[in-house]
């Protein structure tokens, strides 16, 4: 990692979450539904790197985004879950590619970067409104609220890669 | 101890998502707690500046039907004095039992089952734990945190709020909760089934505690029911305040609280 590619990732950690305790999480679209965009970082973190350092990046993120929505830990163990899995899931939607260290989430196909981010997403959504609600009698209203949140956070995600992917190229 | 060294290193990674993940679970079960949640929370300077710039750019958005609401809440006050029979004399040395300090709300939430809203009053400004906040139309909650200049309000809308409430009309008390379902409705509970009730009963504060004044507005009853051991009822009560939508609102300073304070430590000692 050289030191531009670490300006950019503080550069994203604090722009992500602004964009998210600022406007994200005050969208509440049909009532309740708020996109999480902010996992994006987690999802799209150098495949090459030290993973000790991104899980703890990963935690600090979260738990800035507790702080500032005063909800306790909830966001920083979803992020340090998905971070801690991140290659396991990444293993499953790029296989070989995975192996060699070779991918470029810019150039990979969408059907593959889709799976990816779906997976990750929902795994965090479903930790995060466990979390949130915590009681074991709402657990319909916690798999419909990861549901309708995820495919929002989805959307917005590959929105956000597609251009950011752009500009590199 | 040389293995469990070896141990810890080879799993490092593995030890370190734990500490993190049991952590961060730990300050979620805290915060499910009101008597505990007390981390950092967004009333620290940091994240209370950051909510003070991105609100000056996003107030001027509100101010057509803020103004309205401060309009309709001033013919109101007029219309009480003018109808009052004697002329209250305005005295400059007369103390109050109540001081209302205006102020803005800098982040709203209404959507989880915890819900805070943070002001742009703090220590600075005398601003203490368990105060109560109202705007012109009801309640809103109690602050439960403070800093220099930001403190934090635990909303009516949070499942660990409890306010207590009366009847306007029998003086029947109980206490007002949240079950984090919607936010126009809260439940009022320890009623028991000898009361009359019906729908579109007024709802105001008790005055029972030292954090509100006796008479606020709170809500009307929506719809009402006995709950499992039938003698007490569950009702549902309707806001006046709308939660999504408040700006300004007012923090309420009890005069006697530090007097009453004392008394409780008197007798404890």
């Amino acid at each position: 990692m050289n030191n531009n590619s670490v300006l950019k990732i503080i550069l994203s950690f604090i722009s992500l979450v602004l964009l998210q305790v600022l406007i994200c999480s005050n969208i509440n679209f049909m009532g309740e539904i708020n996109p999480y965009v902010y996992v994006i970082f987690v999802l799209l973190y150098p495949v090459i790197n030290n993973r000790l350092l991104f899980i703890f990046t990963s935690f600090l993120l979260g738990y800035t985004v507790d702080i500032f929505l005063d909800s306790g830990g909830v966001h920083a163990a979803a992020s340090v879950v998905i971070a801690y899995i991140r290659p396991l899931i990444l293993k499953f939607s790029f296989g070989s590619a995975y192996d060699y260290q070779s991918i470029k989430f810019s150039t990979v196909e969408f059907s593959r970067r889709l799976v990816y981010f779906l997976l990750l997403i929902v795994i965090h959504h479903l930790i995060l409104f466990s979390l949130v609600i915590f009681d074991e009698t709402k657990s319909v209203l916690i798999l419909q609220q990861t549901l309708y949140s995820s495919v929002f956070t989805l959307i917005l995600c590959l929105l956000f890669s597609s251009l950011f992917s752009r500009k590199e190229t | 101890m040389q293995q469990l060294f070896n141990f810890f290193i080879k799993n490092k990674t593995f030890v370190l998502f734990l500490l993190l993940f049991s952590y961060a679970l730990s300050l979620t079960i805290q915060s499910h707690d009101y008597q505990r949640s007390k981390f950092l929370n967004s009333s620290n300077q940091i994240t209370g500046s950051i909510y003070a710039t991105f609100h000056s750019i996003t107030q001027y958005f509100n101010l057509k039907k803020e103004n309205q609401i401060l309009l309709e809440e001033n013919s109101r006050l007029r219309m009480t004095v003018f109808n009052q029979k004697k002329t209250a004399t305005v005295d400059t040395l007369l103390e109050y039992k109540y001081e209302l300090q205006p102020s803005l709300i800098y982040k709203n939430s209404y959507s989880l089952p915890n819900n805070y809203l943070t002001l742009n009053k703090g220590q600075n400004d005398q601003i203490e734990e368990d105060y109560g906040v109202i705007t012109s139309k009801g309640i809103v909650g109690v602050i439960d945190g403070t800093s220099k200049n930001y403190s934090r309000v635990l909303s009516i809308l949070n499942t660990n709020s409890r306010i207590n409430v009366k009847l306007k009309k029998t003086n029947y008390f109980g206490t007002l909760s949240w079950d984090g379902e919607s936010p126009e409705i809260t439940q009022l509970k320890d009623i028991q089934d000898l009361v009359k009730l019906s729908v579109g009963d007024t709802i105001v504060t008790s005055g029972y505690s030292s954090t509100f004044p006796p008479d606020i507005p709170v809500g009307s009853i929506e719809s009402f029911r006995l709950n499992d051991t039938k003698d007490l009822y569950i009702i549902d009560v309707k806001l006046f305040n709308n939660m999504r939508t408040l700006e300004h609102v007012y923090i309420i300073k009890n005069n006697d609280i530090n007097e009453l304070k004392a008394l409780n430590n008197f007798n404890e000692q």
